[in-house]
């Protein structure tokens, strides 16, 4: 057994670690969200002002709500390609299982940065995919709409979070004893039934955690409708940066921030609790 | 079946059967996991298939259930081909090994499962689930979920939520196997009562000979996928028609030997036989061995003097190794009767010395019809 003081010492780093870069810069921003500029200055006086403001002016709450869609977009595909792909691999893949799964993998090792440019070259109007469907008569001149759109903001971000929502599912239907399955089938359910009353809700805890991870990644991506968006698709996320950035408004971020952080939370809280409920031992 | 003792193999073959086996294979690749087989099994009969691990029993059962395919022959139920047909269509239910019961569902909600992809009504549904579980001594259990049980009670769930869907045949994989002793007992005694009581045929995987001889009505004994013997408790002990099947179940002394002029010769031992000369193999259980006095009198007895090389204790009765000279060593079981030492007069009567073969014949196991009850 280890000594009290042997445990204190090795529990310090990692508790200044998240004190130092996870707490402090919370509560500076925290604070800050109470704060305001004056005349391009930092102010350190107590308001709510920030939160009138967003309150107030509609336009936040619309680019919310298209920040929410877009997410939910981009949850709602990753779904669709995720779940059959887990599904394929962990019940009808056999011996490519294992080759299969590296190949979703994969892309995970490619930076982020790298596949937004890759989309940038093929959506682009002198793009791969212009050029093909001008090779193949059936474009004469470039669709603009590929690029700078929240369609590309969606298919972006969609090919970077499938993995993230294929991984947690695929654990969850690897998980599923397999004479559960015969002895659903033994009886009198076919193939359809046996999914549906045993496969999807033994999987409910794995869909709902990368649901949950592609819902609340794509909410703070910024990224995506900066290379990939326009102005079309401006998110939540490219609003807080601009106005750490350019517009110099940190209280106003920080506000906004706040209001992110405080939705996610309760959104991690919600689906943490359904989880453990739908949880099957 | 009729009711007026056994009938021939040929009118069984004919499609009185519930379930027909007809000359079924089974290959995984090289591995050639059954031979042959041909069994069939009679409404409201307990038939157990015996054997080690690998010898194929477990994959004959997931052939009758639909889970495998055989690479060769035919299963029939009730005059309707049934290894066409995909598991969800067989009127055959499982009782699994590790009880699969859905964790993620109620005992009641495991119960209706079968009924409830079927659609049947509602009010139905609750009736027989109700039936099922008091049929189980488990009604007071139907909100529990599965893991909150313990082993014995998840397998009484299995077991009615399979009876539910009134199969004409119940399949049960190594159902005890996962049990403790005491429990074990207890349950097959209660599976047994079940099974008199409902009347549904019973197929039961196991590879604890005792469990066999308890429960069943036949015993098929399967040895590296071919069938060794197909008969009931009594008669696969009393007459094993192999040395295999007379080692397999209970103990038994082989002996080895020769006739020539009406005489059987096994080194020490002999005795008048009418079998055909030449070499013969015998299977003679210990408990036909016993300790010569005046007062016993057997039909065709067999006198020997052997030295005792080992008393083994076991509460009723005791396990005598008995040297009787020529390298021969016999096993004798007799009443607890206290230590012994020394040479003494053994009998055994040569009724009881079972000519068995190595193997089967080539004509296939020594088969016997089930005998209405």
């Amino acid at each position: 057994m280890y000594s009290r003081a042997y445990k204190t010492l090795i529990s310090i780093p990692p508790l200044l670690w998240v004190c130092l870069f996870l707490l402090l810069p919370y509560a500076l921003m925290f604070a800050h969200s109470f704060w305001l500029v004056r005349d391009g200055f930092l102010v350190h006086q107590w308001n709510l002002h920030n939160y009138r403001a967003l309150f107030n002016n509609p336009l936040y709450f619309q680019v919310f709500l298209r920040t929410a869609r877009i997410a939910a977009s981009v949850t709602l595909c990753s779904l669709l390609l995720g779940y059959p792909l887990a599904y394929y691999l962990s019940f009808h893949a056999g011996p490519r299982k294992e080759l299969l799964y590296q190949l979703v993998i994969v892309p995970l090792w490619v930076s982020y940065l790298v596949r937004g440019y890759a989309w940038k070259t093929i959506l682009g109007s002198d793009g791969v995919l212009n050029g093909f469907l001008q090779y193949l008569h059936i474009t004469h001149e470039p669709v603009s709409f590929f690029l700078y759109s929240p369609f590309a903001v969606v298919l972006m971000l969609t090919h970077i979070y499938t993995p993230f929502v294929f991984l947690p599912i695929y654990a969850s239907l690897e998980h599923i004893p397999r004479p559960l399955l015969e002895a659903s089938q033994d009886l009198g359910a076919d193939r359809r039934a046996t999914f549906l009353r045993i496969i999807l809700p033994l999987s409910l805890p794995g869909l709902l955690a990368g649901a949950t991870f592609a819902f609340v990644l794509s909410l703070g991506d910024f990224l995506a409708p900066l290379l990939v968006g326009g102005p079309s698709a401006t998110m939540i996320a490219s609003i807080v940066q601009s106005l750490f950035g350019a517009a110099y408004d940190w209280p106003l971020g920080a506000a906004i921030s706040v209001c992110i952080l405080l939705i996610t939370v309760s959104l991690l809280f919600t689906t943490e609790r359904l989880e453990k409920r739908w949880a099957f031992k | 079946m009729s009711a007026g003792g056994a009938i021939s193999p040929e009118y069984a073959s004919s499609g009185s059967a519930l379930l027909e086996v007809r000359c079924v294979a089974k290959s995984f690749g090289v591995s050639q996991v059954l031979k042959n087989i041909s069994l069939q099994i009679a409404a409201g009969e307990f038939l157990t298939l015996l054997g080690e691990s690998g010898s194929g029993k477990t994959t004959l059962l997931r052939l009758i259930a639909g889970f495998e395919q055989p690479t060769s022959g035919e299963i029939w139920m009730s005059k309707e081909r049934l290894d066409t047909l995909p598991p969800y269509k067989r009127r055959v239910n499982t009782v699994f090994q590790n009880y699969a019961l859905f964790p993620h569902l109620n005992v009641r909600d495991n119960v209706a499962y079968g009924l409830r992809v079927k659609t049947t009504p509602k009010a139905e549904i609750a009736g027989r689930v109700e039936e099922a579980l008091r049929m189980v001594k488990m009604s007071s259990f139907a909100g529990a979920r599965p893991a909150t049980l313990s082993g014995g009670q998840q397998q009484r769930i299995a077991l009615a939520r399979a009876l539910i869907n009134r199969p004409q045949l119940l399949l049960l994989d190594e159902p005890l196997s996962a049990l403790d002793a005491n429990l074990r007992k207890q349950m097959q005694s209660e599976l047994k009562a079940l099974q008199r009581e409902i009347g549904i045929a019973f197929l039961f995987v196991t590879h604890d000979q005792d469990e066999a001889m308890a429960l069943s009505d036949r015993i098929a004994l399967l040895r590296n996928g071919a069938l060794e013997q197909v008969a009931s408790p009594r008669e696969i002990y009393s007459r094993p028609a192999t040395a295999y099947t007379a080692e397999f179940i209970g103990q038994t002394n082989l002996l080895r030997g020769e006739i020539n002029d009406g005489v059987v010769r096994c080194s020490a031992l002999q005795w008048k036989t009418s079998q055909a000369e030449g070499a013969a193999l015998f299977s003679l259980r210990p408990e036909a061995i016993h300790l010569a006095a005046a007062s016993l009198r057997l039909q065709d007895a067999v006198h020997f003097r052997g030295t005792i090389r080992q008393q083994i204790y076991g509460g009723a009765s005791e396990l005598l190794e008995i040297d009787c000279g020529g390298n021969q060593i016999v096993r004798a079981r007799i009443p607890a009767t206290g230590p012994l030492t020394g040479q003494y007069e053994f009998i055994f009567s040569a009724v009881d010395a079972i000519p068995v073969t190595e193997s089967p014949s080539v004509h296939g196991p020594r088969t016997t019809d089930h005998e209405p009850r």
